[in-house]
């Protein structure tokens, strides 16, 4: 198996589908030529041309409008924005069309299209190459929300999300574009959307996290453990819907549960995941659940790794959760 | 009401000219207000006859619309009365390949491409035949059958989809036109600007029909936009531009057509201000005399489409009260028959609520399902 980092395993899917399905088109700011300010959609020019790998004006209400019409006509579109940052003047053509297309219309228009975004912080890119919006579109019924850590889910997750009956925000984890190495299927490999993975087995406590911060905590954990603390890790790959039955069991089996997001802590995916696991596993608990999360504010500049929930704030959770 | 025969003509706006200055001398006209043709587009009488009928049952299924709404017997209606040849005129251009992307006055068009009255009925009734399971408003249809997209409420937001769609089709080479409706008001939309903008540069084969109604509910035009016409707009974006008196149903039909030529030729796109009046309230839920100038309605009435055509028709085909009178009735007819199946049709069931958000409905749409299956139900929805 050839290794890839996480930019060139979603290159790989990008080919690999546009060779199979002449209805994939790409388009977005500087996808054509340039290949994307990250190289992601690097070579495809040159490989399918400029009518499927499309360069368009600046303007992300236009992009997604218009793939909305790219998708109504049969295309299987997969719009880029160029950071998640820059994703809110398309917000209304996301909730109000790409959403709701499918239910509005009773079912006569399915609208299926993969929006790929960067996302995150800790590259030093200030309020608007940072942020984590992903809760902003859990939020809106008709979505589905990925977000990979490794280059072989983003391949995997890629690939599926291209192939799902419905529209797909996909969030690449842009710290860890290129430090997300690791050995990549070729061809066609896909990883099921809706299912999370267990990374690390453990038995005192369950940490869930998922993209760039999953490193965090996997790192956290494997200090926790020289303290004896076995942790269960898991990734969640697909934010929405979620894996339930992963999440409870695990939390069923330790009674603990630590959850790590970089996204702003309020409303966000974690204060999701503890209200569901107070429904379904409440009897099972034994420490109060714990979010370890970005601030409710912007997201800075300088101080951008204070605000980043990294390992050394993960780990005293860990050891107060597990010892509670 | 105005009869027949009484017609003055307007006079040109000249150096006042608003947006809404039907007579300007830009302004594409083919029949004048008194039904006589100034330019001879060689229409049948065949075709004019189907152009009126059009227009009439629109008209009166409107009508019908308003006071099954006022009768508290559905919900709400948008119409589109004295906006009929805007309407009607524009998609009778189309060729059957061609694609609707509507805003939401335009259900004659849908009623002329072969949406049956009854499914039209069922989505004012919002009921369980309700083509969108009753989940939207009325008046928020689609018919894929008839190559017509979904409407949604949020202004403009339809303008960027119809350009991509006409997109994708020229970049499989399908020989087809996306014509798209929006009003005056769209134009300060993003769409809009996005929708020319990416049609100009794309060359898409999309035809935008902007029907200059003189109102966004309560805001004129000249509080839209400073521009002398919302025509104007499409220089910016190198997009051909036209000026078609809206209620000039034979004007609008060739505009229409003329924007499709160059559509099928890879000539791109085509913007169309039709000058037309939004004789009614914006909806059912809207009083406009709360902010109409006394007396500009009543103007407009002398310009109505429909008795343009009458005028038209009583000199070529002999149309009188008689003919008048045998198409209203069969049109009455359809209509009342439709309304009675609707309002005896059960409002949809309630699992669908949570059907069709995804392509299969996941754990917590199921949950939330059965949580609601299982509770006791909202006053007025017991068994
Ligand atoms: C984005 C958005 N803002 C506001 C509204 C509320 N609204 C509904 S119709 C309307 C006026 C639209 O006017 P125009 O585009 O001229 O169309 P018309 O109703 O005259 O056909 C407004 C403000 C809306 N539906 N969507
Ligand atoms: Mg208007």
């Amino acid at each position: 198996m050839p290794e890839m980092n996480m930019v060139q395993a979603i290159n790989d899917a990008l080919r690999f589908e546009m060779q199979q399905d002449d209805r994939v088109v790409v388009l977005g700011e500087d996808v054509g030529k340039v290949g994307g300010v990250f190289r992601v959609t690097a070579g495809l020019f040159d490989e399918f041309g400029a009518d499927r790998v499309i360069d368009t004006p600046l303007s992300e209400g236009g992009i997604i409008g218009t793939a909305v019409g790219m998708a109504l006509y049969g295309l299987r579109p997969i719009p880029e924005i160029q950071f998640s940052d820059f994703i809110f003047p398309a917000y209304d053509q996301i909730v109000s069309e790409v959403a709701k297309y499918r239910y509005r219309s009773g079912g006569e228009f399915p609208c299926n299209m993969v929006i790929r975004t960067p996302v995150g912080g800790g590259i030093r890119g200030g309020h608007y190459h940072s942020q984590s919006p992903e809760a902003q579109f859990i939020h809106v019924a008709g979505l589905k929300v990925v977000c990979p850590s490794t280059a072989a889910d983003a391949k995997g997750l890629l690939l599926a999300s291209i192939r799902d009956p419905d529209p797909v925000l996909f969030f690449e984890p842009k710290r860890v574009y290129r430090a997300a190495k690791g050995e990549v299927p070729e061809g066609d490999y896909t990883v099921e959307l809706g299912k999370a993975n267990v990374i690390r087995e453990g038995k005192s406590l369950t940490v869930i996290s998922y993209g760039a911060m999953l490193y965090e905590a996997m790192d956290a954990a494997e200090k926790a453990a020289e303290h004896g603390i076995e942790c269960e890790v898991i990734d969640l790959r697909t934010l929405w819907p979620l894996d339930i039955d992963t999440i409870i069991a695990s939390v069923k089996k330790t009674g603990r549960v630590v959850i790590v997001h970089e996204a702003p802590r309020s409303c966000g995916l974690g204060g999701e995941l503890v209200s569901l696991i107070n429904e379904k596993a409440f009897l099972h608990l034994e420490a109060p659940p714990r979010r370890v999360t970005g601030f409710d504010t912007p997201f800075p500049y300088t101080l951008e790794m204070e605000y980043l929930p990294l390992s050394h704030r993960i780990l005293p959770a860990l050891t107060e959760t597990a010892n509670y | 009401m105005t009869t027949v025969s009484s017609y003055q003509e307007p006079e040109a706006q000249g150096a006042e000219r608003r947006p809404d200055d039907v007579m300007a001398d830009d302004v594409i006209r083919v029949m004048a207000p008194d039904g006589t043709v100034i330019d001879d587009i060689g229409i049948d009488d065949e075709t004019a006859v189907a152009l009126y009928q059009a227009m009439l049952r629109t008209r009166i299924v409107d009508d019908r619309a308003v006071t099954l709404q006022r009768q508290g017997r559905i919900g709400f209606h948008i119409g589109s009365l004295g906006e009929e040849a805007s309407i009607i005129g524009s998609a009778f251009a189309l060729r059957d390949q061609d694609w609707i992307f509507p805003c939401y006055r335009e259900f004659g068009a849908a009623l002329l491409r072969g949406l049956s009255m009854q499914t039209y009925m069922d989505n004012l009734y919002g009921n369980a035949n309700d083509i969108v399971k009753g989940r939207q408003m009325p008046d928020h249809w689609c018919d894929r059958e008839h190559r017509i997209a979904s409407v949604s409420s949020p202004i403009g937001t339809q303008i960027t989809n119809a350009v991509g769609f006409a997109w994708a089709a020229a970049l499989k080479n399908d020989p087809l036109a996306v014509l798209v409706y929006f009003g005056d008001g769209a134009t300060s939309s993003n769409e809009f600007h996005n929708g020319l903008n990416f049609a100009g540069v794309n060359a898409t084969p999309t035809v935008f029909l902007c029907r200059n109604n003189g109102w966004a509910i309560s805001v004129p035009t000249d509080k839209q936009t400073a521009s002398e016409s919302f025509a104007a707009k499409g220089v910016a974006y190198g997009v051909p531009a036209v000026r078609v008196d809206g209620n000039d149903v034979f004007a609008v039909l060739k505009v229409t057509r003329d924007a499709l030529t160059r559509a099928s030729a890879g000539e791109g796109p085509t913007l169309i201000e039709a000058i037309t009046y939004r004789l009614s309230g914006h909806s059912t839920s809207d009083d406009p005399t709360r902010y109409r100038p006394e007396g500009e309605a009543e103007a407009w009435e002398q310009r109505d489409p429909l008795l343009r055509m009458r005028r038209y028709l009583a000199e070529r085909v002999n149309w009188g009260d008689a003919e008048q009178a045998s198409a209203e009735q069969a049109i009455h007819h359809e209509v009342k028959a439709a309304i009675e199946v609707s309002e005896n049709t059960p409002k949809p069931a309630l699992e669908t609520l949570f059907e069709g958000v995804y392509a299969e409905m996941p754990w917590h749409l199921r949950e939330q399902q059965a949580e609601l299956l299982a509770g006791t139900r909202a006053p007025g929805h017991g068994e």
